[in-house]
């Protein structure tokens, strides 16, 4: 329990969440998918729609926990330049432009690495970027990177898996700070039509490892997993079919579908 | 006279307990897998102390894959080189025309003994997909093979066999559609399916335990190469040469020779056009240490840490990565890796089939070329050996397409 986590913006927004007793909603966006600057033109109307916090993804060429459409997406932003520079960029003109809600990058280790870990944090920090998610950095990994993020005062966020054992979620509880990410099934990212059986239970072990707050990710699409995964997690992240909204929409339309995404996703 | 495969060469090396070699190596994975990760390498270490899985594995390798494979004497092509009297490892006459089949049929046997009835695989040439089908066939599994579409349509004829041999090939239609998008979409099935899939991975890649398991796999090749040019010219050989894409056949024959200071070795890396064209897979010779598909290892990479893909006639060696012990044994001056690029390989090519009558897998024409570079104006009492990884049969389109010829 360091002095940084208790102070972190990610950390406010769920004593907010939990004060109010309702399901936090964090919305995914590849940045510069399906034009360069999407992520500028959305991300008000997604806080607009009551997100919690936004995950920015910093596209990668070989993105492999994730399904079609996030992979899609991140090709796709790499064909529009995106760079890991450029993502610290939007970040700041995310917050210039006055979005408050904490930011969290999920990105790949070997971006990250190549630009510099140390540098990377410190960026972040820098830029407004409050957490750091990296979808294939085990703990066992992690040493590096957990000193750069507690030099810099950003969270890193672990994941945990239904397949995790005790032990590996409670290393994860040691090193984690923000709140942890529990992924909900054995799988890439993508909307699934139902929740996978068994969620319960798992949730119920990495809570007894852990007073961080949850977040259930991988597969919720709908308001009805949001609400059943809110009975025991705190929040719900979810990428694909924010994603997937995102690439049918017009430019025009795009902020209206992802407020109202959003409001559809918690129940209103 | 078949040699102990699994047999490490000096217990208590590398990797460590964390699975590094030095500063490579390691364990890059989705949370989702590292139970699995933990899992299986409780099981290859269990099996490699089991002498029964020993036996059984050596019988295979004898009665099935026919080996021991021959040590030959190149005489005519050291001859025509004119310096050092080359050897030629021919793992070209293993049971399906390379050595992939050494790892898959040991890899075949733990996932029956871990009870896993799905095996999946990445394939590029095609060599180890047919390997893998080979072996599954044999023991009764089923057999799903990730496949890029480019390597698909140059490689048409490795797609008909393993279909024969009853797999099922998924093409790959992300990134670039060749090994590197194949392995990325093998790991997320086995993310997806983790309880009952074994990923049988072919190269010295991934993450650990699989570099250090696919070694140890391979090593027969060079456990077998020392007691034959023992026997043959009485010493141990001067130098060693073997192609490097991921790098298993290269490992495979290297780790025996690691403790012995006097063997040279050298590995044939893909050029492509050419290292300053860009289009090339020499990864050690012009990549970045990064961390790619679950180990860090020297990758080729851009500016900001996107992988670039890779450039070589031979599909077999077109991968932006490789294992991370070749990586550790070029930063500790062990082992030296030398850029071939495809017309090099394609002399080398025509070279041994006109002076030995032997069409090499264009993985190992590069080998054969460095190896003839090598060995020009060495002494004659010189000895070196070149591991024919593979036959050329796989790549008579390939080749006749180089050459201008209409099939």
């Amino acid at each position: 329990m360091t002095a940084t986590k208790s102070e972190s913006r990610i950390s406010a927004a769920f004593t907010r969440l939990r004060s109010e007793g309702e399901t936090g909603v964090i919305p995914y966006v590849t940045v510069g998918y399906p034009e360069i600057d999407t992520v500028q033109h959305v991300v008000p109307a997604l806080v607009e729609g009551g997100a919690t916090m936004i995950e920015l993804g910093i596209p990668f060429s070989d993105p492999l926990a994730d399904g079609a459409t996030v992979q899609h997406s991140s090709f796709e932003a790499l064909k529009n330049g995106v760079t890991v520079e450029y993502c610290l960029r939007t970040a700041r003109e995310l917050r210039a432009a006055g979005v408050d809600v904490p930011l969290a990058f999920m990105g790949y280790f070997n971006p990250i690495a190549s630009y510099g870990l140390d540098r990377f944090a410190e960026q972040c920090a820098e830029a407004g970027v409050d957490g750091l998610i990296v979808p294939d950095l085990p703990v066992g990994e992690s040493d590096e990177l957990v000193k750069a993020c507690r030099r810099h005062g950003r969270d890193l966020i672990f994941m945990v898996a239904p397949t995790s054992t005790d032990a590996l979620i409670g290393a994860v509880a040691q090193q984690a700070s923000g709140f942890i990410y529990c992924v909900s099934l054995t799988g890439t990212t993508g909307a699934r039509s139902s929740l996978p059986s068994g969620l319960a239970a798992f949730l119920a072990r990495v809570r007894e490892k852990t007073d961080l707050p949850l977040a259930v990710g991988f597969g919720i699409s709908k308001p009805e997993h949001v609400a059943e995964v809110g009975k025991y997690a705190e929040a719900v992240a979810v990428g694909s079919s924010v994603i997937d909204r995102l690439g049918r929409a017009s430019r025009e339309q795009q902020p209206e579908v992802m407020r109202d995404f959003v409001r559809y996703l918690r129940g209103l | 006279m078949t040699s102990a495969g699994i047999e490490r060469i000096r217990p208590g090396d590398l990797p460590d307990e964390h699975g590094r070699f030095g500063e490579f190596g390691g364990i890059y994975a989705p949370v989702t897998l590292i139970p699995a990760i933990d899992e299986l390498t409780v099981a290859y270490e269990q099996a490699r102390e089991d002498p029964d899985f020993q036996i059984e594995l050596d019988g295979l390798l004898e009665s099935y894959v026919g080996r021991a494979t021959p040590l030959y004497h190149a005489k005519a092509l050291s001859e025509k080189v004119g310096g050092a009297q080359i050897y030629l490892k021919r793992e070209d006459l293993a049971h399906t025309g390379a050595h992939k089949i050494n790892n898959a049929l040991a890899q075949g046997l733990l996932a029956k003994r871990m009870g896993k009835p799905r095996i999946i695989a990445e394939t590029g040439a095609g060599q180890h997909g047919v390997a893998a089908a080979t072996v599954c066939a044999m023991l009764g599994l089923e057999c799903i093979v990730y496949m890029g579409e480019v390597d698909i349509a140059r490689q048409s004829l490795n797609v008909f066999r393993m279909k024969l041999l009853g797999a099922e090939v998924r093409p790959v239609t992300s990134g670039s559609r060749t090994l590197k998008d194949a392995m990325n979409e093998a790991i997320r099935d086995w993310v997806t399916n983790v309880g009952d899939t074994y990923y049988l991975i072919g190269s010295a890649a991934g993450m650990h335990p699989y570099p250090m398991m696919v070694r140890d796999f391979q090593s027969v090749i060079g456990q077998e190469t020392r007691q034959q040019i023992l026997k043959a010219a009485g010493r141990l050989p001067d130098v060693v040469v073997a192609c490097v894409g991921g790098g298993s056949n290269a490992i495979g024959m290297f780790y025996p020779f690691i403790g012995d200071e006097s063997v040279e070795l050298h590995g044939a890396e893909a050029a492509g056009y050419g290292i300053e064209t860009g289009k090339h897979a020499a990864t050690l010779s012009a990549g970045r240490i990064g961390v790619l598909h679950g180990s860090r290892s020297y990758v080729l990479q851009d500016d900001d840490g996107q992988i670039i893909e890779a450039h070589s006639i031979s599909a077999g060696l077109d991968y932006p990565g490789v294992g991370p012990e070749h990586s550790y044994l070029k930063e500790i001056g062990r082992a030296h890796y030398h850029p071939v690029t495809d017309a090099e390989a394609l002399e080398g090519f025509k070279m041994l089939c006109l002076t030995e009558g032997i069409i090499p897998a264009l993985e190992s024409a590069h080998a054969v070329y460095l190896g003839q570079q090598l060995a020009a104006g060495r002494d004659s009492n010189d000895i070196m050996v070149i591991n024919l990884s593979g036959r050329g049969d796989k790549d008579m389109h390939t080749v006749a397409e180089a050459l201008g010829v209409e099939l």
